[in-house]
């Protein structure tokens, strides 16, 4: 397992690269645009478009310029946004990942939990009124858009029926780090990791039941059958099992860019300072430097969360392992 | 009678026929794996014969036969088509001859396209190499089906409408479409349930006798090649072991492998006698590793201290007979 | 090999009576098993042939109670050991399946687990059975893939199934399906995907099975020539009834009905003369839906007459049973039936 391990994570460091350029091309090398404009934002002096274009070699071959952004953004870390009065952008990435990580993981949590329940429950009666129910929960669940969803859990929780015993105990949209107040950390995040769930749960349940109804078709479970195995046995041992293959490679591919900042109208409808809503506050004021260091945060969460799926993968199905 | 006239002409001639197939990458586990798929095989078609070609899985018949029909490239050896030299031809340059030899395959299930009627299959041939207008084609259908024994009103249905044994007989209607002078056949009939298998072999007998058709057979059914084929080839790990007429191959086996083999094959003797039988020990060597010197020398019951070092080669072995084996089985036409 | 099983007072293991399937669906009741009866005894080899469509597959999913699909309909009666399957409870089959009666697949590639080794599938099987620690376990599985011939069987229990060529993975799959002793093993086309030389050893295995373990077996194939080396009685299913029954010699020596004589015929033959061309069954089984009434095998028959209409039953003759009009009244001559109808087309 070894050796393909090492040329996943080199594979990961050329799509990283691939994934540099590209941005570096497309925010400053398209043509008929300044660059140096663009990253001084609008309403620029001339004296800090001289500085910009100066301080990023904008007279210089692009490789140069390539690499001087480079340096700026991972090395020195102190590539600054002009928009935000020259407010470091790489701190405030990285002050704003605990947060979407926060929503994130305990999102996952709750649709990975139910997303299986659902699909188990709806294979092992399918058929039945039960199976359909679910499965209708589920489109319903996939079909409602996110910020329409954490809209409306905001009307409920935050003014119609905040002073209700249901939602009194809400606190007010935004975050309370882990560190500073547990609980309110807490509170602050359980009708945000609800609303970002829903989404998955149905999308989760809808595909693991679909998955194992076809596993069921499959000899090997007729084998454990005349095995003498109990039902239950046989659903998580032999047909849940099979079926997490894909569930884990979904999942993980699904985190990554939701850590990566996809959670972003998530966070933007409860107010969370995460990196989406960074993202989100970025392209409104159309703040080159802040998109870039989220375009290229983003990318790497992905690339990694693909790598270490295809990783799980072949620990999951040993036939991957030996495969050609 | 001069020897000219009695000698059979040679349709196909394969010689030193090696095909190795590249498997894996450097960097996944267990790196490059190279499959000796055919390794020096040489072998005779002669004009107006059925071939039989034996052996059980991973011995090579199916590549060989695709290998013969230039379907696979080859790395090593010569084929020669009507004495022409087609081992190197560009798929380009072979297509004018793919009319002249045409392939049925194992699968009638898959091997249909389930989206067109049966005419457009069988007519396809027929329209690809446009040498007939489209009234030609409509009457060699019929005449098609007719030779296949299908009814003519089959012609406008789809594949799944049919049994095993229709399917094998719409492939085969379009592998004669052209009236191509070779056919190889890969296990046409291992598909069939038993009492379709007999239909479909006497088909091939019919079709041969009437249409002068050359067949290489391959199975791995003994008993019906035996039925089948004028000379057969018995082949283990991608060499041809023994090679010879049909009868003298099966009942007077020189190779132990051949013997072994018509031992394993389970007989219908309806006086309950079972029969006496060379049980083979062990698996079949993988083809990507397989043993030095004789390949077989690991399953051989006679095998010997030469066996593991020298490779043997296909010699003659009397009239119209050759064997791979160091130490051929006495009872064999060695003796003349 | 033991003489004509019929003389023998051997208890009966398993007794199946009437035994029907259908399966309702949309156009009606769809019949795969129609009053289906046979018995095995202790220590014997009962050979179940058939070609597509015969439900030989089916016959051995009902004596399991294996068929799961809603839609079925099962009537009959399934006594083994004196007990009838079909009336007892799924937690009472559940101890019987894998223990008592066990079941071995044709794909053995398909029919493991692809996620777990060799060694667990076997172990998870001997623990919902009897009380072994995992040690016990591991150990009583190696032993049993030694039993079976697998050669360095500690490695191959730690090997997943796609690791074994198809031998190996058979033999393991019959050591799964032994590791609890049980008294019937139903082996479903176990052979058929394997190549030639390998299913002869896998054959010799199950016959040592009698011998050694003391088992019964229904053995279903659809070569008649594994039939003749295996089995002690043999039953050929068409189109979902019983053609013919009775002991090995018997059936494939004297045939009684059409279609087992149609088969045995159409076999290419090893040894002797050559036909011109073989003698073969016109047209193809037929598929559950389309089922003649009257005698199923009527539409390809050589011999069939007007009485073929109604649907013959099983009528006995000595040791053998065939489901055809022309067993009415004793075997029948097929030379002579054949003359009757030649003379009969020359008028």
């Amino acid at each position: 397992m070894f050796f393909p391990v090492i040329r996943r994570l080199g594979e990961m460091l050329f799509v990283m690269f691939g994934i540099s350029v590209v941005v570096f091309l497309i925010f400053f090398a398209t043509p008929g645009a300044d660059p140096a404009a663009r990253i001084a934002g609008r309403n620029a002096t001339p004296q800090v478009l001289a500085q910009v274009r100066h301080s990023f070699g904008f007279d210089q071959p692009l490789p140069v310029q390539y690499v001087k952004v480079m340096e700026k953004l991972f090395v020195s870390r102190d590539l600054t946004s002009f928009v935000n009065r020259g407010e470091k952008v790489i701190p405030a990435v990285v002050e704003a990942a605990p947060v979407t990580l926060s929503l994130v993981l305990g999102a996952a949590v709750i649709w990975v939990v139910f997303g299986i329940w659902v699909g188990v429950t709806a294979a092992a009666t399918r058929g039945t009124i039960i199976d359909r129910a679910l499965m209708f929960a589920g489109l319903v669940g996939i079909s409602m858009p996110v910020f329409w969803v954490g809209s409306v859990a905001n009307l409920l929780t935050q003014s119609r029926w905040h002073n209700t015993w249901l939602f009194h105990w809400v606190p007010g949209l935004g975050y309370t780090p882990l560190t500073q107040h547990p609980l309110l950390w807490f509170k602050g995040l359980v009708i945000p990791w609800i609303t970002l769930a829903i989404l998955y749960i149905g999308l989760y349940g809808r595909v693991l039941r679909a998955n194992l109804v076809e596993a069921y078709q499959e000899d090997f479970i007729r084998t454990a059958r005349a095995k003498g195995l109990s039902e239950a046995r046989i659903m998580f041992r032999h047909a849940l099992r099979t079926s997490l293959i894909t569930f884990v490679s979904m999942f993980g591919l699904d985190f990554g860019a939701l850590v990566g900042g996809g959670a972003l109208l998530t966070e933007v409808v409860f107010n969370l300072p995460g990196v989406g809503r960074l993202t989100y506050l970025a392209l409104q004021s159309l703040d080159l430097p802040f998109i870039m260091a989220t375009v290229m945060y983003s990318s790497f969460f992905v690339v990694v969360a693909n790598a270490l799926v295809d990783i799980a993968y072949a620990w999951l199905d040993p036939r991957v392992r030996d495969a050609r | 009678m001069s020897e000219q006239m009695t000698k059979p002409k040679s349709m196909l001639q394969a010689a030193g026929l090696s095909k190795t197939f590249r498997l894996g990458s450097r960097f996944r586990a267990g790196g490059i794996q190279h499959l000796q798929a055919l390794k020096d095989v040489s072998v005779e078609v002669q004009t107006g014969e059925i071939l039989g070609l034996v052996g059980e899985s991973g011995c090579g018949k199916s590549t060989l036969g695709r290998c013969l029909l230039r379907l696979y490239d080859i790395d090593d050896g010569r084929i020669t088509f009507k004495d022409r030299d087609i081992s190197h031809l560009s798929q380009r340059e072979l297509r004018p001859l793919r009319a002249d030899m045409q392939m049925v395959f194992q699968d009638p299930y898959s091997s249909l396209n389930p989206r067109r009627r049966v005419r457009d299959l069988i007519a396809e041939p027929l329209r690809v190499h446009g040498r007939h207008s489209e009234r030609d084609v409509q009457a060699r259908l019929r005449e098609l089906m007719e030779l296949v024994n299908l009814s003519p009103d089959f012609l406008s249905r789809f594949p799944h409408e049919f049994s095993g044994g229709q399917r094998q007989r719409i492939g085969i209607a379009r592998a004669i479409a052209l009236s191509p002078s070779l056919i190889v056949a890969d296990e046409p009939v291992s598909a069939l349930d038993v009492s379709v298998q007999a239909q479909i072999v006497n088909l091939f007998m019919d079709l041969q006798e009437k249409l002068g058709l050359t067949y290489v057979f391959i199975a791995h059914d003994l008993s019906v090649v035996r039925q089948i084929a004028t000379r057969t080839a018995v082949m283990y790990l991608g060499s041809i072991v023994e090679l010879g007429e049909t009868d003298e191959v099966l009942h007077r086996p020189a190779h132990p492998y051949t013997a072994a083999l018509i031992s394993a094959v389970p007989e219908a003797d309806a006086s309950g006698r079972i029969k006496a039988r060379t049980i083979l020990k062990g698996e079949p060597p993988s083809p990507t590793n397989p043993p030095p010197g004789c390949r077989f020398h690991t399953r051989c019951p006679i095998a010997q201290e030469r066996c593991r070092v020298e490779v043997p080669r296909l010699m003659p072995l009397g009239h119209n007979r050759s064997v791979a084996c160091h130490f051929p089985l006495q009872g064999s036409a060695g003796h003349a | 090999m033991p003489a004509d099983q019929t003389q023998t007072t051997a208890k009966t293991l398993l007794d199946v009576q009437d035994l029907c399937v259908s399966f309702r669906s949309e156009g009606g009741l769809i019949r795969i098993l129609e009053n289906v009866s046979f018995t095995v005894r202790e220590r014997e080899i009962l050979a179940i042939v058939g070609e597509s469509g015969s439900g030989k597959s089916m016959t051995s999913l009902a004596v399991m109670r294996l068929i799961t699909d809603p839609n079925a309909v099962i009537t009959g009666s399934i006594r083994y050991k004196g007990r009838d399957l079909l009336q007892a409870s799924e937690r009472e089959m559940r101890s019987l399946r894998g223990s008592d009666i066990a079941m071995i697949f044709q794909d053995p590639m398909t029919a493991m687990t692809p996620v777990y080794t060799i060694g667990w599938q076997i172990e998870e099987q001997l623990r919902a059975h009897q009380k072994l620690s995992r040690r016990a376990a591991r150990a009583r599985a190696v032993e049993l893939l030694g039993e079976m011939g697998v050669p360095s069987p500690a490695k191959v229990a730690g090997r997943y199934p796609h690791q074994l060529s198809g031998g190996l993975r058979q033999r393991a799959m019959i050591a799964m399906a032994l590791s609890c002793n049980p008294s019937l093993l139903i082996a479903d086309e176990p052979t058929t995907a394997l190549d030639v030389t390998v299913q002869a050893q896998i054959l010799e295995l199950i016959q040592r099975l009698r011998a050694d373990f003391g088992s019964s077996v229904i053995f279903i194939t659809h070569d008649m020539g594994v039939v003749a080396t295996v089995s002690d009685r043999v039953m050929v299913m068409y189109a979902g009834i019983i053609a013919e029954r009775g002991p090995k010699p018997a059936v494939l020596g004297g045939p009684q009905h059409p279609y087992t004589l149609g088969l045995l015929h159409s076999i290419p033959p090893m040894h002797g003369v050559r036909p011109h061309r073989l003698p073969s069954i016109p047209g193809s089984p037929p598929a559950p839906m389309g089922r003649p009434a009257g005698c199923a095998f009527q539409p390809r028959c050589d011999f069939r007459m007007d009485i073929c209409a109604t649907r013959p039953p099983l009528f006995h003759n000595g040791t053998q049973e065939a489901s055809c009009w022309l067993a009415e009244k004793g075997a029948p001559d097929w030379a002579r039936e054949r003359a009757i109808r030649a003379a009969g087309d020359a008028a």
